[in-house]
């Protein structure tokens, strides 16, 4: 051994020194704790803190018109500490509070189970029953002093003041363990926003917690606040969001699709703001709270016309021929029509033996026409002439791939990333897609159908009305959302950045005017009004069974204030309902109100039932 | 001298009983402990009932019977492997920690589980035993010198930051700061005794002077805490000058040839060395409680409750006070096995994971819990015992990885629920609630006896 290697190897009492000078330390550390002062003894035997949370008040949410539309109300909470509870008379409990005794037996063996209650302890308060109102509660309060074990505690359920936009508003229910998990903000028995914009602007609805520090004895019994509340802090109420939904146009929107199947969105072009988002059907989201709740969810969950489903962002469907004024400017930005190019169209489009129908009107057509009498025929040709285009696209597939390009720049394929949960992406087919599809070997041909907007092809109702946004803007928008503004906060940019398309803006100048013409004297004429120039595009989606009824439109065409879309499922033809009630929803938002004529065609269209008794899915 | 034909029977015989039973005993008061805090008033209390595999005490014991499974298995193999394996183990786990953040499902904020089934298995526990191989390894070369080759340091301190960086990743920055007691290891194999005490003395100073930031002395003009920083640098330097300025030890360092130059001059050098740690000391202090000064209220609140300097009854502090109190109210003998009142009113958080020496205090009493301090101390005296007969570095090497491990859980872990330390969430080896904490642990400390049973077969 080296001098070096012995001089080391003494630093293992330095090392050894160390590890029993901390030992000591701790020991008299635990000598001092242990044994010199009762203090601690004392204040574990009669004296120690609890913890109890105070609720913050959620955040109540407007119109965009200062309308209010959900709040608060106070509603009581039954705990139960099962420790206290020996002896309670369960008969007399379960009259006072109107359950049945097998309720009563059933929601106590859960509270004990600790898969399903994690947190349980016999000497804590746990959640017996949820959600009591002032009613029910005043009315057990009496009786209370009867049930040792038994505690209220306060907290404040949901109210809407309209029975309209459930799917918007979205509701609140008890947290999950996957909640609990996940973010340590919960507790057992707090409530979370599950459904529409309760889920996803929970964090800034629901505030921060507060808590009191309470003493409490061995037994668990409270003795006062810990230095007066020194350390108590108070909740901060959750922050209050503004909607950009326009009540008024809601309530229409839901009456007109009484009865019926679809949904109807609106949007602002210029802000992207969503001024209406109906769905049918629909329910009233005041028979959502409290303790029917769970029995209300179930039910709706198992009606087959599935209304707990937003149709505006989670339904896909194929846009028929609205799809065609995409098509007109995908063609027009590559150059393969120009606004003077025609097409003819006898009865349809006729190629190699495959004819894809059409209605009478006049052939050949240029595109201004063509979109306003929604010639089928013009767009196949369209269509065709580009994916069989050798000189600009070597291979169908970098053709597709273009046209694909063209389709996500408009927000279609994609979510759009609208600001409530659960939203589709929809279908845009690719080269990959049909190379699977047809083992590589399809032409323009194979997808034609593409072109009028069936076949492969679905959108959202949101996807739509966006591009209806899009072509009111020439050629951007704004993401669509449905907050316009959270108290004390900005916005997320992504709701207020333009995204352009790849499409020149004067090329959208072309479709503005045959959607102009479809309503001065083509499809949509039935929008036509002499306040204000509409445009408009029809769509009547082939579907199994009954078509579907579907209008796409903005107004005015200068300075746009709305742009809407309508989806009635197994309508008819777009002029059946969509135009309709496209055109109504937008005098109601243009004028503020309707006229006595259109307030009575609103009627008659509410009381319009489409029987689905066949088709439904 | 052994013979080849008794050769098995041998290496039974140099395995070191007297650690096995220490740890035995820990596991066995540990499993009492995690009785204690899981147990509710009106259970039954039969050895039955609580071995019952749907409790945590249950559980409990399945982990520490697959533990003690899993030691004698290590016993069992050849030592050899642990050596040439060693990076290649290093590098797996290096892997699995890159992969665990994505392979992760959030856990309160923490990264670090990886769900198989119903079981989760913390990665981070295995690591430590992973790189004390691989430094032991590195450090174990032939003609290996730490002292004056600024490149074997650096490797070396690599291999440590590796683990360190990866496992903050995972937000589980407790577990990654256990790597920092390594090194006490890098001290004994040459490191600058003056470093290790550079990087003490500049915690301490910042403890201290935030500590008592907020309390004035000398009529308002300075803090309490300024006040005691300097009564510590004083000190410091005395020590300083007191070691190394010694005409007696500077002879013996140019003896060593560690220093050259006559005596005056060394002297005149080193003191001019002090000078410059008292004002780097002074520094530090000065821009730490600048730096705090300048933190918003509720990030200046946090740092203080963070380091445990501050009582908060509603937040971390509470963790601390209910701790001291359920420890406090255990007096001499304690309340008795299962008789806790703190823990089974569940006021203590976390009290069968990090705080699970509270039950420990108040239940076995000053006795019990000096006990379990005093059987932590033999463990690591005997861990160093061993670590010095080891005939080559890579098994010394390798013990004190395994010594500083378990010191600094033992520092923090049980400094923290004494209120001594800054709260930090690392187990109590062999007490804490988990399967993956104890074995980890056990691995660590098995394979440190299977490579010292081995010792006589390579003398020979």
């Amino acid at each position: 051994m080296t001098n070096d290697d012995y001089s080391l190897s003494r630093r293992k009492y330095v090392l050894g020194a160390a590890a029993v000078l901390i030992v000591a330390i701790y020991i008299l550390r635990l000598f001092f704790l242990q044994l010199t002062s009762d203090d601690y003894k004392a204040r574990a035997d009669s004296n120690a803190f609890m913890r109890r949370i105070q609720f913050p008040a959620r955040g109540a949410i407007t119109d965009r018109n200062g309308k209010l539309l959900v709040y608060n109300q106070p509603a009581y909470d039954i705990m139960v500490v099962m420790q206290e509870q020996v002896g309670v008379d369960t008969l007399d409990l379960c009259e006072s509070l109107g359950i049945d005794t097998a309720w009563y037996e059933r929601r106590m063996a859960e509270i004990k189970d600790r898969n399903r209650n994690p947190g349980y302890s016999r000497y804590t308060q746990q959640l017996f029953m949820s959600q009591l109102s002032v009613a029910e509660f005043s009315n057990f309060q009496e009786k209370l002093f009867r049930f040792p074990g038994f505690y209220i505690q306060k907290r404040s359920i949901r109210q809407y003041a309209y029975p309209n936009g459930a799917h918007i508003l979205g509701d609140v229910g008890e947290v999950g363990p996957a909640d609990i998990e996940a973010d340590n903000y919960y507790r057992s028995g707090d409530y979370i926003g599950t459904q529409g914009i309760e889920r996803s602007y929970e964090k800034q609805l629901r505030g921060i917690k507060g808590s009191e520090i309470l003493l409490r004895d061995v037994h668990g019994r409270i003795k006062g606040r810990y230095q007066d509340g020194r350390f108590d802090v108070q909740p901060v109420p959750g922050k209050n969001l503004t909607l950009s939904i326009d009540i008024e146009l809601q309530k229409l929107g839901e009456r007109l699709m009484q009865g019926k199947l679809g949904s109807i969105v609106a949007i602002e072009p210029a802000t992207g703001e969503i001024l209406c988002m109906v769905t049918s059907p629909t329910y009233d989201p005041r028979t959502m709270v409290g303790r029917q709740r769970g029995k209300r969810h179930k039910e709706l969950s198992m009606d087959p016309m599935k209304p707990l489903i937003n149709r505006a962002i989670g339904g896909t469907y194929p846009p028929g021929s609205t799809f065609k004024t995409s098509q007109a400017l995908t063609f027009l930005e590559e150059g393969i029509i120009t606004p003077e190019t025609a097409y003819p169209c006898s009865h349809g489009f006729h190629y190699k033996g495959l004819t894809v129908g059409c209605h009478g009107h006049g052939s050949p057509l240029p595109l201004v026409p063509a979109i306003a009498t929604s010639c089928n025929g013009y767009f196949c040709w369209g269509l065709l002439n580009m994916f069989s285009n050798r000189t600009k696209y070597a291979t169908v597939q970098e053709a597709m791939t273009t046209w694909k390009d063209y389709m996500v720049s408009m927000g279609f394929g994609y979510k759009l990333g609208v600001d409530l949960p659960g939203e589709k992406r929809g279908m845009i087919p690719n080269a990959e897609f049909y190379d699977k599809a047809y083992k590589g070997s399809w032409t323009g041909l194979t997808v034609i159908s593409i072109s009028i907007g069936q076949g492969e092809v679905t959108l959202t109702p949101l996807q739509i009305a966006n591009l209806g946004a899009t072509i009111a803007n020439r050629g951007w928008f704004i993401t669509p959302h449905i907050v316009k503004e959270i108290q004390d906060e900005e916005l997320d940019p992504i709701y207020t950045q333009q995204r352009h398309t790849k499409v020149s803006p004067h090329h959208y100048e072309t479709i503005v005017n045959g959607m102009q013409r479809a309503v001065e004297g083509g499809t949509c004429r039935a929008a036509h009004t002499s306040n204000y120039i509409t445009c408009g595009k029809t769509g009547t989606a082939q579907n199994r069974g009954h078509d579907h009824s579907v209008f796409m439109g903005f107004a005015p065409r200068e300075n746009p204030k709305i742009a809407i879309a309508v989806y009635v499922e197994n309508g008819g033809w777009g002029a059946t309902y969509g135009v309709p009630f496209g055109a109504l929803m937008m005098e109601q938002y243009i004028n503020g109100h309707l006229s006595e004529a259109s307030e009575a065609k609103a009627e008659m269209y509410a009381n319009r039932v489409i029987n689905y008794g066949d088709y439904v899915r | 001298m052994a013979t080849t034909s008794d050769k098995g029977k041998s290496v039974f015989a140099s395995i070191d009983w007297l650690t096995i039973f220490i740890y035995i005993a820990l596991l066995a008061m540990g499993w009492m402990s995690i009785c204690g805090a899981c147990y509710e008033y009106g259970e039954p209390r039969d050895f039955l009932s609580l071995a019952s595999f749907d409790t945590r005490t249950g559980m409990q014991l399945v982990w520490i019977g697959s533990s003690m499974l899993l030691g004698a298995l290590i016993l069992m193999t050849d030592d050899r492997i642990f050596d040439t394996f060693a990076y290649v183990l290093y590098a797996a786990m290096m892997l699995l920690l890159l992969a665990t953040p994505f392979l992760a499902h959030d856990i309160k904020g923490s990264l670090s589980w990886i769900k198989f089934g119903s079981f989760s298995l913390q990665p981070a526990e295995f690591a430590k035993f992973a790189t004390a191989l691989a430094l032991a390894k590195f450090m174990g070369t032939y003609g290996f010198k730490l002292k004056g080759s600024w490149k074997n340091m650096t490797i070396s301190v690599l291999l440590m930051l590796l683990p360190m960086a990866l496992i903050v990743m995972q937000k589980e920055t407790g577990s990654a700061l256990v790597y920092i007691s390594l090194c006490l290891m890098l001290y004994r194999e040459g490191l600058p005794g003056f470093i290790l005490f550079l990087g003490l003395s500049a915690v301490a100073i910042v403890v201290v002077g935030l500590r008592f930031s907020e309390t004035p002395a000398l009529g308002g003009l300075l803090t309490l805490g300024d006040v005691l920083v300097t009564i510590m640098i004083l000190c410091f330097v005395g020590i300083l000058h007191f070691i190394y300025c010694r005409p007696a030890t500077i002879r013996e360092a140019i003896s060593e040839g560690s220093a050259t130059g006559s005596v005056q001059s060394i002297r005149q050098r080193r003191r001019l060395y002090i000078a410059l740690f008292a004002i780097g000391a002074f520094i530090i202090h000065l821009s730490a409680s600048t730096l705090v000064e300048h933190l918003a209220d509720h990030q200046k609140n946090r740092v203080y409750v963070l380091l445990g300097l501050r009582d908060d009854p509603s937040g971390v502090g509470y963790n601390v006070i209910q701790a001291k109190i359920a420890i406090g109210s255990g007096g001499l003998e304690g309340k008795g096995f299962l008789n806790g009142t703190q823990t089974k009113l569940k006021y203590v958080p976390e009290q069968e994971t990090d705080f699970i020496f509270c039950t420990v205090g108040e239940e076995q009493g000053f006795l019990g819990s000096a006990a379990v301090l005093l059987l932590f101390l033999a463990l690591l005296l005997r861990l160093l015992h061993i670590a010095e007969r080891q005939p080559y570095t890579f098994g010394r090497v390798y013990g004190y990885c395994v010594f500083s491990i378990f010191l600094f859980h033992l520092v923090i872990n049980i400094g923290m629920v004494l209120g001594l330390m800054p709260v930090i969430g690392i187990p109590l080896p062999f007490f804490s609630y988990g399967g993956s904490s104890l074995w980890g642990f056990t691995l660590l400390l098995f394979i440190f006896l299977r490579i010292d049973a081995g010792r006589q077969r390579l003398l020979r």
